[in-house]
């Protein structure tokens, strides 16, 4: 119609070669079609930010909502009322800087892990590499941290709070964030293609790693000798380091922060595994 | 001679059975993990029967697939329904692995196995353009490039900025395939797609299908429309239960297919009276679907008068049975009932009763025969369905004019149309209409 297909012979020197077998596809192969199909990883999170805010009435405005009236919700009766210490700074301060990662690291989880399973139609009639889907959700919950996250500044100048050169080291602990949700999104949504339970599981499980995290409560409530341990769950790090960077509550946690590395590190790898070799097999379970 | 697209050398594909239809709960493996050491154990006291029942049971979907496909031919793949040909379109576009064997595929491969795949109702269409287009593998350029003619082509130029939800279904379906009608990859992978949207619309798309092998692209085209294989495409091939079973000029194949692999349940017989669908009234002995003229093994076409005939034992005298018969089509709607009221009660014994199906009456398409036998015309005694399954199939004619497309409609009767002039005076050469 347009005159510019090219013509099968002409084109064939330049065409690529599929080679189609069993099973087992290499990891820098992996790499390197990732990065052919990143306009489709565009437009699937492109879409999932256009559809989530679709007739609303508030929009984008939902991004900031919800972390801020959990934090003013905490700081009532968590700060004011129970007396939670929170480090020697305004309570709803303190909260409002981990309910922003926090919530990109909920957010990040939940959609991940129901990625593969919500786009079940195009896992079944056509081919991407799959780990796009809950690639895409967390780009998605990185959207709605930056809305969230300018809503800090006007947050922190009410206090009078001024971050120093530490603010630079912010999107490193936004970035460990998103990868801690990328891993166990990787399990998850693995784990969902085969066996649904994880849907009901995934609620449940934020809702206990909430608990688990020092959003409401400084990690120094947790006995000195124990610190370390309880830098496993990555989430530790990431919001001690945002604290830290935003608030200048005392020496970068160096050590917590090591341990939270290391088992992102490790959740994130075996994620990448135990994904890769269930791939093959997502288009005849799901 | 040109270079080729496509290379298979033993393709399989294995699907344990049930494994499409159900996903898994995790309390299922569960439960399969302390069954394990008992079953097991229930093998090792050599109880061999329960150790067989349990075991997970497979089903090729392909087998031993072997084919070559040089560039710029265009493939017709026809077969019946889990014959297996959507399995391979679904390995050559990578969508799932083969269990075995090996293929080369040497351009960007387009696959449309489904039209609108990746259509999200919230957005407009001008938006579903886009997102559609980078689902099946366009670059935002390309997109750029064929936005217009992609407009065009659907005619939904005025709704482009309303929600796709608020479209029609027609117009729904004409923007999905607008879009992957411009998809140009030089290796395209088409099932079954042209079967949407109204008759001229079908047409225009079967046109663009054209175009493509026209210009030297290499199509892969899975299809029901054995019209449509054989005008569109240079060489097709069968399949059956997973195996390629023929493999020539279309024309050829499609014959040959219409007269070795039309579906076997035309006929079911039951020797044994004892053991008979029925009861202590009735018991069907055959049951079966015959062309009313020529020999009973010709395909039944649209045009065929058939005869449907059960031959059945009346167990009770003095007793009025009737036989009623539904036919279904393939999308389940219920075509007719026919019943034989108004006979004298037959008398006990080896029956026979028949009925003869018009030919210019059913439309092409699976048709499920079901059989209901009423105590008095009002008390059902026995309801048998799907006894009988018959394919009817379409046949060139007259009758269809240029079009090849799918004829819509649940029946395709024959009615005579009569055009005359009332008017001699009215517009300027005659021709008001």
């Amino acid at each position: 119609m347009d005159g510019q297909t090219p013509s099968g012979t002409a084109h064939a020197d330049s065409a690529p070669l599929t080679i189609i077998r069993p099973s087992g596809r290499w990891w820098t192969l992996c790499v390197s079609e990732l990065w052919q199909y990143r306009e489709l990883l565009y437009f699937l999170t492109w879409r999932d930010i256009k559809v989530r805010y679709k007739q609303t009435l508030l929009g984008v405005a939902w991004a900031v909502i919800q972390p801020l009236f959990i934090a003013l919700t905490l700081s009532v009766f968590l700060g004011h009322l129970a007396k939670v210490p929170s480090d020697g700074m305004p309570y709803a301060v303190f909260a409002y800087t981990a309910m922003v990662p926090w919530q990109l690291f909920a957010h990040a989880l939940t959609e991940a892990s129901n990625s593969l399973v919500a786009n079940e139609r195009l896992i079944t009639k056509v081919y991407f590499p799959r780990m796009v889907a809950p690639m895409s959700a967390v780009l998605g919950g990185l959207v709605d941290f930056g809305i969230a996250f300018f809503v800090l500044v006007p947050f922190l100048a009410c206090y009078r709070i001024v971050p120093g050169a530490s603010v630079l080291a912010l999107p490193f602990f936004a970035l460990l964030a998103a990868l801690a949700a990328f891993g166990v999104g990787l399990w998850l949504s693995a784990l969902n293609v085969q066996y649904r339970d994880v849907r009901y599981t995934v609620g449940f499980l934020v809702q206990l790693w909430f608990l688990l995290t020092p959003v409401a409560y400084p990690s120094s409530v947790v006995p000195e000798r124990w610190r370390a341990w309880y830098g496993l769950n990555p989430m530790v790090g990431v919001i001690e380091g945002f604290r830290w960077a935003l608030l200048r509550t005392g020496a970068p946690p160096v050590g917590l922060l090591a341990v939270s590395v290391a088992m992102t590190a490790a959740i994130l790898v075996s994620g990448l595994y135990y994904f890769q070799r269930m791939e093959d097999t997502f288009a005849d379970v799901i | 001679m040109s270079q080729l697209a496509i290379r298979c050398q033993g393709i399989g594909k294995r699907y344990r059975m049930g494994e499409r239809q159900r996903y898994r709960a995790l309390r299922d493996t569960l439960a399969d993990a302390v069954r394990a050491p008992l079953r097991r154990l229930r093998r090792a006291f050599g109880n061999r029967a329960a150790g067989n029942a349990s075991r997970p049971e497979f089903l090729w979907a392909l087998k031993d697939v072997s084919l070559e496909i040089r560039q710029g031919e265009v493939l017709g793949i026809i077969g019946r329904n889990g014959a297996g040909k959507s399995t391979l379109l679904k390995i050559l576009s990578r969508i799932t692995t083969p269990t075995e064997g090996y293929a080369e595929i040497c351009g960007r491969v387009g696959a449309l196995l489904e039209v609108g795949t990746g259509f999200h109702p919230e957005l407009t269409g001008r938006e579903n353009i886009y997102l559609n287009g980078a689902v099946l593998g366009m670059t935002r350029d390309e997109i750029n490039r064929r936005f217009d003619d992609i407009v065009d082509f659907s005619e939904c130029g005025r709704f482009l900025d309303m929600p796709v939800k608020r479209y029609s279904s027609g117009m729904y379906m004409r923007l999905a395939f607008a879009v992957a009608a411009h998809l140009q990859t030089e290796i395209l992978l088409v099932d079954e797609v042209l079967a949407v949207g109204d008759a001229a619309f079908q047409k225009k798309c079967l046109g663009k299908m054209g175009d493509a092998a026209h210009r030297g692209r290499t199509v892969l085209f899975v299809s029901h429309n054995l019209l449509a294989v054989d005008s569109l495409c240079t060489r097709a091939i069968c399949l059956h239960e997973g195996k390629i079973v023929m493999e020539g000029p279309p024309g050829q194949v499609t014959s040959r297919y219409l007269k070795n692999w039309i579906p076997a349940s035309t006929e079911v017989i039951y020797e044994d009276i004892g053991s008979a669908p029925g009861n202590e009234m009735i018991r069907v002995r055959r049951a079966c679907v015959r062309p009313l003229n020529g020999s009973p093994s010709d395909p039944i076409t649209v045009r065929t008068p058939f005869v449907v005939e059960f031959q059945y034992w009346k167990l009770v005298p003095e007793v009025d049975l009737e036989l009623s018969v539904d036919i279904y089509n393939e999308h389940g709607i219920h075509l007719l009932t026919t019943e034989m009221f108004g006979k004298p009660p037959a008398p006990a014994g080896l029956l026979r009763s028949w009925f003869v199906v018009p030919g210019d009456l059913l439309n092409n398409g699976t048709h499920r025969i079901q059989l209901g036998v009423y105590l008095g015309g009002l008390t059902e005694v026995l309801y048998l369905e799907d006894l009988l399954v018959v394919e009817v199939l379409d046949a060139a004619s007259e009758l269809r004019g240029p079009y090849h497309g799918r004829w819509d409609g649940a029946v395709r009767p024959h009615l005579k149309w009569t055009t005359e002039q009332i008017d001699l005076s009215s517009g300027p050469a005659g021709v008001p209409i």
